[in-house]
């Protein structure tokens, strides 16, 4: 990461925050990851309520639910709450 | 359209646009990030949020990063009802003059310090001056973001920074404020206690709180991984859990008359469903002390407390009806 410096001058009155969270990815804190097995799945969208940073998504025309892996931070509540069991979670490969 | 007739479907809701965004940086496993996510989800039209300071402030606004797809203004830990006061004020001022035609919501988001110890004030003000706004509550039960030191909110016998377990002491000597019977007293049109397992209930209940006339409080039960100490999967299994075994019953109170909500109902009316508090606390390492022996006291003592306020919640409702 680059450090700039700045003046005051450059800094929004207030200190109001200008980019949108979207733009910094969370998903690389993660040790395990979701993989979702589609044949498993009662479409009840309880993961993607339950998900603590909207990284699950429906897709209506596939039919199944997609998780978003720049945010998703493997917290494992999705796998541990499916009444399916249609989540697993898996160790990251490492890099 | 009213909370009784919003009919919402579990894809409709899904479908909504998130206003509380991916990309904040809370802990993996957040409850309270559940919880926002869950609320914004339930909001009818325009809304303004204002935050005081605690976990949820800090993680969606590292500058210059913003989480909110709302106007969203931070205030101090104590005054987020009187911020929201103001706010509400404001839209009134530009109603009368004919600068705002349409109806803004506006919600206040605390956690348990900004409510239990820092923001009672502000808060008992706002409601007794009968603003019309939601004030949110997201309850993990101690001061999570500086480091889980203990508040007015942090339960008997939990360990935390500040009343940490020992020889002498064996975790918090106090117990936890019935804040959401405090603000029942303030004869408040509308307050409920929520939990993130149930998110029907907690979506259903928090449109409610907008809809009504005048100052709503909604007290969300948010399980903490870092401070309660237990693996970042089990959020949801623990909140189910305090409601399961009673320790955070479900209802709302609507100018005073208490009822329960569905989960906690299939309680009353079949004690034998009521789980040992003991279920509750053995799956937290904060409690973990409990366990080791020599504490068997304590927790009977804890599933005294938790027996005696569930009593005196059923006869609220008995005289209520």
């Amino acid at each position: 990461m680059t450090r700039e410096t700045k003046s005051w001058q450059d800094i929004p009155i207030a200190g109001v925050c200008w980019k949108p969270a979207t733009e910094y990815h969370t998903g690389d804190w993660r040790t395990f990851k979701p993989v979702y097995a589609s044949e498993k799945c009662k479409k009840c969208l309880l993961c993607s309520m339950i998900c603590p940073d909207a990284a699950i998504k429906w897709n209506e025309t596939k039919e199944v639910v997609e998780f978003n892996y720049d945010f998703c931070k493997g917290c494992g509540i999705c796998a541990n709450e499916c009444p399916g069991r249609a989540i697993q979670m898996i160790r990251e490969s490492g890099e | 359209m009213t909370a009784t007739t919003w009919k919402f479907t579990a894809k409709e809701i899904v479908e909504k646009p998130e206003l509380f965004t991916s990309g904040h940086r809370a802990c993996a496993g957040c409850g309270s990030a559940i919880a926002l996510r869950q609320i914004m989800k339930a909001t009818r039209g325009p809304t303004i949020v204002t935050n005081a300071t605690g976990c949820m402030e800090v993680v969606s606004t590292i500058y210059p990063y913003t989480a909110w797809k709302v106007p969203w203004i931070h205030t101090a830990f104590e005054n987020a009802a009187a911020n929201a006061s103001g706010i509400e004020a404001a839209l009134k001022a530009m109603k009368k003059k004919g600068k705002l035609h349409e109806s803004v919501d506006v919600i206040a988001f605390a956690g348990d310090g900004g409510t239990f110890d820092i923001g009672l004030q502000a808060l008992s003000g706002a409601v007794e001056r009968g603003h019309d706004f939601l004030y949110v509550l997201y309850d993990n039960e101690a001061y999570m973001n500086t480091g889980i030191q203990r508040s007015g909110g942090t339960p008997y016998g939990a360990s935390t920074t500040t009343s940490p377990a020992g020889k002498v002491l064996l975790g918090k000597a106090q117990l936890k404020k019935p804040i959401a019977d405090i603000m029942v007293a303030h004869e408040i049109p509308y307050a409920a206690t929520a939990s993130i397992a149930y998110w029907q209930d907690l979506v259903r209940k928090a449109r409610k709180g907008l809809e009504v006339e005048g100052p709503a409080f909604l007290h969300v039960f948010s399980p903490c991984p870092r401070g309660w100490r237990y693996e970042t999967n089990k959020t949801i299994e623990i909140a189910r859990l305090a409601t399961e075994t009673c320790v955070f019953p479900l209802w709302e109170a609507k100018e005073g008359d208490y009822s329960l909500s569905p989960q906690s109902k299939i309680i009353a009316m079949k004690p034998e469903r009521k789980k040992p508090v003991t279920d509750y606390l053995k799956t937290q390492g904060r409690f973990r002390h409990l366990f080791k022996g020599g504490a068997e006291h304590m927790l009977q003592d804890i599933q005294k407390i938790v027996d005696k306020r569930w009593s005196r919640l059923l006869r609220r409702i008995r005289e209520g009806s």
